[in-house]
């Protein structure tokens, strides 16, 4: 039988994710597609538990802990020392962070990484919110999300500004590669880690990784629910490469579901109501058709 | 063959730095820090060094950067000052309870706010708690050879940890002086090839950094890095004692100038030290019993080694270039009243802060200080006064 998943575990079992964590099977097909020869930082977020309580670690790869917002610059470090080293074989060195540590606090140092060139992989798990402090808002929180820092209250209600789109800021640095991913295609996840460790220089990726605590839906429900996020366009699969946009996962039209799909499956979008969950909708249409035109008008030829 | 040049204290860490050339610099333009970075990137333009110097978009990003280099297994080496330091603080802990050794040069510059560019010490007081060995240059010459010695005591393996070398924001930083300079291969045969104890870059060997570190351990390991600290002191007065044998240069964690028959002394740290050298020796001519304690060494805190030093004076007057805010004296003043408490027939002392925002400090100010310890009465009240300034 050919498996379409390797079958070597640098995570091991025992680890501190709560149940249902996307957050963990991101960085178990991150890794499985980059191999043992991989160095991690990781700053503060629900990565810095998941690994477990020191003296134990369910991780088969060095691993550095670093402040919340210093990512970037860590593996710009970790790599300027292999390079001076002279030991280039082959290992990969990769930021690993949530979307507050990504989008929010560690935005400079990111960009000041993939600035200078260095040849690292940053990836973001995006779970939408700063989960590990319970549940506050962060820049990647969709609009119309409850969270513990938006709550619906008699006057004001969930987060009303848009997500920060991420990725086309990375993409506006003009680094080799950067894509999106997510925890329902594993095997995408899978192939990109292969493809980011074969380009030399920064790499970014962002992984939709649902997290039913923050979220609110039953654990069972996470892959289903990350598919539904990209069968209703509003976390497309893509990826830029070299400036050209490929979209990864394509939507038809007639196979394109509702957004209302997505919210009823989660208790964070159980307030909306009716007039703004058309503008979202109208919202994730006008972006789908961006990106598509940005595939037409920058993508390979076809 | 040793060679003397004129350089500025910036230069002479800029040197030291191409002579040790340690794999890794990372490093953000402040005043009065940047002619160093400036140096050696010309270094590495023309190829004179191995290091990746990796010019970062902020000071917290450099420590980061270090701390990430230092764990991978490189000899890392930057620089900063005052409000660049101020930024790291997060990450100047971090690299100290890593147990990374690095070297990081500070040019000491007061703290904003208001914005001030000149030299005081609240920025490397502000980190006096950090966990990093701290050494305070009075010259050009002693930051040029405290370079070579941080990466013996830092790399140490009974020690591994950051050691900061302090010199004086534009006073010493900029101004050009007679330093005499080693041969590289004497350099690179005294620090030695760096062996790393526990690279990340050991992939087959996976290890983790600063895990989550709960009640169940924390507390042991801050209490090792403790044991590291107090470990740590015998090994630099060794170091800094056996680095005259390779420079012709001894040097202590601490300078006594005629102290031996001294009843009235000045303690005080980096280039005020020269300036009072120059008192000493003036009153000395006219008979007068002062002497002068410079201390290089302040984190680890020497205070037996000063308790010694102060034996049988009669009075002291600490003299700290920085101000703690509603503390009883200035962070040197503390430590020296505190390091005397239990010596018997204790010298009377009293604390000055003095130069803060780069205010200069005369000859004159500092005799005025000694005459003031000479006809003060025999029991002298522990005050605090304020040397220059405006009111006082």
């Amino acid at each position: 039988m050919k498996h379409t998943i390797p079958q070597e575990e640098y995570m091991e079992r025992g680890h501190m994710a709560c149940l249902g964590c996307g957050g963990a099977h991101a960085m178990r097909y991150l890794l499985k597609g980059l191999g043992e020869k991989t160095i991690i930082a990781l700053p503060a977020c629900c990565w810095a538990v998941i690994p477990g309580v020191y003296p134990y670690s369910c991780m088969d790869i060095p691993l550095q802990y670093v402040a919340f917002e210093v990512t970037g610059a860590a593996i710009s470090g970790i790599e300027a020392a292999l390079k001076a080293k002279g030991k280039k074989d082959g290992t990969t060195v990769v930021g690993w962070a949530g979307d507050g540590g990504t989008a929010d606090i560690g935005i400079q140092a990111l960009s000041g990484a993939v600035e200078r060139g260095h040849d690292v992989k940053y990836v973001c798990y995006d779970n939408e919110a700063y989960m590990n402090t319970g549940i506050q808002r962060s820049s990647a929180t969709p609009r119309g999300a409850w969270t513990t820092t938006t709550p619906v209250g008699s006057t004001k209600a969930w987060k009303q500004t848009p997500k920060k789109n991420i990725v086309e800021i990375m993409v506006a640095h003009e680094i080799p590669y950067t894509c999106t991913a997510s925890v329902a295609y594993p095997e995408d996840i899978i192939r990109k880690a292969v493809k980011m460790k074969e380009i030399e220089g920064p790499c970014y990726m962002q992984i939709l990784a649902p997290c039913p605590t923050g979220w609110k839906y039953p654990p069972e429900k996470t892959i289903e629910i990350a598919r539904l996020a990209t069968e209703t366009c509003i976390f497309p699969i893509y990826e830029v490469t070299d400036g050209k946009y490929k979209i990864n996962k394509r939507i038809r039209d007639d196979k394109k579901k509702n957004i209302i799909d997505y919210f009823r499956t989660q208790g964070r979008f159980r307030k909306l109501d009716e007039t703004t969950i058309q503008q979202i909708q109208s919202s994730v249409d006008a972006e789908w058709e961006l990106l598509k035109k940005k595939e037409k008008c920058f993508g390979e030829e076809i | 063959m040793a060679k003397p040049m004129a350089i500025s204290g910036n230069f002479a860490a800029a040197y030291s730095t191409k002579q040790i050339n340690p794999h890794i610099v990372a490093a953000y333009p402040i005043t009065p820090q940047t002619l160093m970075m400036e140096k050696f990137s010309e270094y590495v333009a023309n190829g004179e060094v191995d290091t990746e110097l990796i010019c970062v978009e902020s000071e917290h990003s450099a420590m980061s950067a270090c701390i990430g280099a230092a764990a991978a297994g490189g000899r890392v080496i930057t620089s900063t000052a005052a409000n660049g330091l101020a930024l790291m603080f997060e990450v100047v802990y971090i690299a100290a309870s890593l147990r990374l050794p690095m070297t990081m040069c500070v040019m000491n510059r007061a703290l904003s706010g208001p914005i001030n560019i000149h030299c005081d010490h609240s920025d490397a007081m502000g980190v006096r708690d950090s966990g990093w060995i701290q050494v305070f240059n009075e010259n050009a010459q002693e930051v040029y050879d405290t370079m070579f010695q941080a990466c013996r005591i830092g790399e140490h393996k009974d020690i591994k940890l950051p050691v900061m070398v302090n010199f004086d924001g534009f006073i010493t930083s900029h101004k050009v002086e007679r330093v005499d300079v080693l041969d590289d291969d004497v350099v690179q045969d005294y620090i030695g090839k760096f062996e790393p104890m526990y690279p990340l870059l050991d992939v087959d060997n996976p290890l983790t950094y600063g895990p989550l570190d709960l009640f169940d351990y924390y507390f042991e390991h801050k209490r090792q890095q403790v044991d590291a600290m107090q470990k740590a002191l015998p090994i630099i007065e060794k170091e800094m004692k056996a680095y005259g044998k390779v420079s012709g240069r001894e040097y202590g964690i601490m300078e006594s100038y005629h102290l031996d028959d001294a009843d009235y002394v000045i303690i005080c740290m980096s280039s005020t030290a020269g300036t009072t050298k120059f008192v000493v020796d003036r009153m000395r001519a006219q008979g007068k019993k002062v002497g002068l304690l410079k201390l290089r060494l302040f984190r680890p805190f020497p205070a037996k080694q000063i308790a010694e030093q102060l034996a049988g004076v009669k009075r002291i007057a600490v003299l700290d270039r920085s101000e703690s805010f509603g503390a009883f004296g200035g962070p040197l003043f503390t430590e020296v009243r505190n390091a005397l408490y239990d010596v018997n027939d204790k010298p009377g002392i009293t604390g000055y802060v003095y130069g803060l925002g780069g205010r200069d400090i005369s000859a004159d100010q500092i005799e005025g200080v000694f005459n003031k310890l000479i006809s003060a009465p025999d029991k002298m009240i522990g005050d605090i006064q304020y040397l220059g300034v405006r009111g006082d």
